[in-house]
């Protein structure tokens, strides 16, 4: 019998064409309507700073491959990413060398150091994003967030805010309603208080065109709609964005606060749409992703009523990243036919994130380098 | 009888899982099927089923006669193999077999004449009590059509213990391109359901239900003309792949959950194909034991795709000669669906009693990519996916660095081995391949593991009589 040259594999024969080049491509063309829209309204120094923020998150993803031997990845657009949605976290007048070394600082350290794609604990965009707001407060907040806008000129809407915010002193409307409520927090003292001003005169600027805050929070609408694409298409899992923004309303109401406009306000749908929905560091198990959405909605609560800051996204979106590898470890679906499972049976707390998983890889690359 | 659509549980809880693949089934659905004539010589295993395999009863230069018995065993998880043609037994030797391997096989030189072996008779089932239907469906050579190929009578024959309230007949045919049960119930209705009917019989069962996927709407018309028994049920199900996959039916249909472990027969249920239904049916009808089969003969790159009554033991090159042959050269042949099947090396396998298609793929279907290290993006489209609620991409994880005590803490047995995970996993991970060495390294721990404990015992035992001297 002549040896045949049929292909000898095991099942299944046939693959759904997702990849993962797919799906990230499919993320920025969400936020490819945002990302122009703040380039409209903020000017061309955004270009700059969207341009800077790719080019270093994917100059450190290529050093980090090149250096460490490794086939390069930069084709699966991650670092493309990665840099896209840190861009759109920085205020539209940063130096655009800050934003290079911010995107260097995410792909590198947030997640090439942990073994790259897949392996990272926490969100690289968002560390990026803590490295430059820790390194470089005064560039990262007050003068440097508001820019020249033109969507809203001229308004009743736009005067009354002006006005509001002039005496804020340059302030986001987070920080604004930040001063209406906490005076003693405001960077100006009590007597610099907008009285009067109403959180819904915010609404519509919020939606269509606001030019205070980051790249990323020119307008709400846009994101929602990039947000409502990727639930639609089933990219993203609807539980972290519709439970995140849902508890967040939820207590703002309960705190007597305006619901709608903190939903809107700050970079809650960015971060709940597109930064907490991340899949590296988010949990597996549909029942986890529940209990990491409710904890996301706490925590940006209580940072934003109960902190210095006015916003709290980012580092509720960190902060949760770090308990993944525990709501994983505890919250795992019961397999069928099984009884549920008491208290996470058998062995040490480890090896459930998959960053512990390929631990043992780590340490048997280290024992062949030598390292270990 | 009463047609329920969805997959809803009896709770209506939505049952997750599965994956929708391109159905294809366009290619063979219309095609009535068609008789194949045997080839000249045809080689038929002894080794068609689950369990033990059988020795021969023939020799070289004995004449056989369509249905003769060829090969049997004394096991009872076993089923015995009759002659598909008459002819003259030409040898019995080890062949290449298409799940795998080689097994011994006893090659008939077909005279033409298919002159049926005159001591078969049909059976009346209703006269006959529920073991004597089972003797009669184990000597007919009875197995689970649908592929598995586990024998019928081991599944009709459940212990005292655990009473079978309920017979689920599997029409839900969940692999893409296969249409073989499609056109049976389709073509042969009445068969299907006297044939659940003599297995309703045998398990004692008063209730059943035939289960039929929502893609196949005439199959089910054709099904309710002839259904009129008010303890069979006929129900739609979802379109969804593994549908069709015995636990996952189970839970779809009555909510029951199957434990880890177990058997449907632990939860009351006896689960056939439609294909054995058919087969039982006919062979009561007419003696004739299970000699052949409707096999899918499908891809891009069959001529004629079409649905054969084949032969057993017919070689795949001329099931796929009776369809007009290749139309391209194929880069891999596949016994069974896209989704579970078995790819072959070779076109001189014979068609066995678990083929249910011949599935011929192009270079550009077959094409396929595994990465060099496994990375997993934690999307959670393999935990979504999975319909048995495991965690495949850990699974995967702690298989490639084995980790066994971790894959058997998560459940790694009860992997169905559907592929739901690996077909929609975005970085191309090989999981369900990574998930089945876990298993087998984990069989062989524990055997390894047994011989060391019978050891040690024997050496105690050898050291307690030196000590006593």
């Amino acid at each position: 019998m002549e040896t045949s040259r049929f292909i000898v594999s095991t099942s299944p024969h046939i693959r759904d064409p997702i990849t993962t080049r797919k799906i990230m491509c499919q993320v920025i063309a969400a936020l490819a309507p945002v990302t122009l829209y703040s380039v409209v309204i903020h000017g061309i120094h955004a270009l700059y700073v969207i341009a800077s923020s790719i080019a270093g998150a994917m100059l450190g993803e290529l050093g980090v491959q090149k250096a460490r031997r490794l086939p390069v990845t930069i084709d699966d657009c991650s670092a493309l990413l990665t840099g896209l949605l840190l861009a759109l976290t920085l205020p539209p007048r940063v130096p655009w060398w800050i934003a290079l070394v911010a995107g260097m600082v995410a792909t590198v350290l947030g997640k090439q150091v942990f073994g790259g794609l897949g392996h990272n604990l926490f969100n690289p965009a968002l560390v990026g994003r803590a490295v430059a707001f820790v390194s470089w407060a005064a560039y990262m907040t007050a003068g440097y967030v508001k820019s020249a806008s033109i969507g809203i000129a001229g308004t009743a809407a736009h005067r009354a805010i002006e006005k509001a915010v002039d005496v804020a002193g340059g302030a986001t409307p987070l920080a604004a309603m930040k001063i209406v409520y906490d005076p003693s927090l405001s960077p100006v003292g009590p007597s610099g208080v907008p009285r009067g001003i109403q959180a819904s005169s915010y609404y519509k600027p919020l939606l269509l065109a606001n030019p205070w805050g980051c790249l990323g929070e020119v307008s709400a609408l846009l994101l929602i709609l990039g947000g409502v694409y990727l639930v639609a298409t089933r990219v993203i899992d609807w539980r972290i964005p519709v439970i995140y923004l849902g508890t967040v309303a939820v207590l703002t109401a309960l705190t007597g606060r305006d619901p709608l406009f903190y939903t809107l306000a700050g970079g809650l749908l960015l971060g709940a749409f597109f930064m907490a929905t991340d899949y590296t560091t988010s949990p597996l198990a549909p029942r986890g992703k529940v209990v990491y959405a409710l904890g996301l909605g706490l925590v940006t609560w209580l940072l934003r009523f109960w902190s210095n800051n006015p916003e709290g996204v980012m580092f509720a979106i960190l902060f949760m990243n770090g308990l993944v590898p525990i709501i994983d470890r505890y919250i795992m679906p019961r397999t069928s036919g099984t009884a549920p499972r008491a208290k996470a049976a058998g062995g040490p707390c480890c090896a459930t994130s998959s960053t512990w998983a390929c631990a043992p890889s780590w340490s048997a690359r280290w024992r062949r380098r030598g390292w270990a | 009888m009463g047609i329920t659509a969805g997959i809803r549980t009896r709770w209506g809880k939505r049952v997750k899982g599965g994956v929708h693949p391109p159905e294809s089934k366009h290619l063979t659905a219309d095609k009535p099927i068609v008789r194949m004539e045997a080839p000249e010589l045809v080689t038929i295993p002894l080794r068609q089923h689950v369990g033990a395999p059988c020795s021969p009863r023939v020799k070289r230069g004995d004449r056989v006669l369509v249905g003769t018995l060829i090969g049997d065993s004394e096991a009872f998880v076993s089923a015995p193999v009759h002659s598909s043609v008459s002819g003259t037994v030409r040898g019995i030797a080890p062949h290449p077999h298409p799940a795998g391997g080689e097994s011994p096989a006893v090659t008939i030189e077909n005279d033409g004449l298919y002159e049926r072996d005159p001591s078969l008779r049909p059976l009346e089932w209703r006269d006959m009590e529920p073991d004597e239907i089972r003797r009669a469906v184990r000597a007919a050579g009875m197995v689970g059509l649908g592929g598995a190929a586990f024998p019928t009578h081991v599944k009709l024959a459940p212990p005292k213990e655990f009473p079978i309230d309920t017979v689920i007949l599997n029409g839900a045919e969940c692999e893409p391109f296969l249409t073989a049960d499609y056109r049976l119930m389709l073509e042969h209705p009445e068969d299907v359901v006297e044939g659940l009917r003599i297995i309703m019989s045998a398990v004692g069962a008063h209730r059943a239900i035939i289960a039929v996927e929502d893609n196949k709407p005439l199959a089910v018309k054709k099904l309710a003309e002839v259904v009129r028994d008010p303890s069979i049920e006929l129900r739609t199900l979802k379109t969804r792949y593994p549908q069709g996959a015995e636990k996952v039916l189970i839970t779809n249909l009555l909510g029951r959950e199957v434990p880890s472990g177990g058997l449907p027969m632990h939860v009351g249920v006896v689960v056939n194909n439609v294909g054995t239904a058919r087969a039982i049916a006919q062979y009561f009808r007419t003696g004739l034991p299970l000699v052949e089969r409707v096999v899918t003969v499908t891809g891009s790159v069959i001529r004629e795709p079409s649905n054969l009554l084949v032969p057993l033991g017919s070689s795949f090159a001329a099931a796929v000669e009776a369809c007009g042959g290749f139309s391209a050269s194929p880069a891999k042949v596949i016994m069974g669906g896209p989704m579970m099947g078995l790819a072959q090396y070779t076109l001189e396998v014979p068609v066995v009693k678990g083929t249910s298609g011949i599935l011929a793929l192009s270079d550009r279907e077959a094409a396929y990519e595994v990465p060099r290290e496994p990375v997993c993006i934690r999307c959670g489209r393999c935990v979504e996916a999975c319909p048995m609620n495991l965690i495949p991409t850990y699974l995967a994880a702690f298989s490639h660095r084995e980790k066994w005590d971790q894959v058997r803490r998560l459940n790694i047995n009860d992997c169905i081995e559907c592929g739901c995970c690996t077909y929609t996993c975005p970085t191309r991970n090989p999981i369900v391949q990574l998930i089945k060495v876990g298993k087998a390294e984990l069989a062989r721990l524990k055997t390894l593991q047994e011989q060391r404990a019978r050891e040690r015992e024997e050496a105690m035992e050898q050291g307690g009589r030196d000590g006593d001297l």
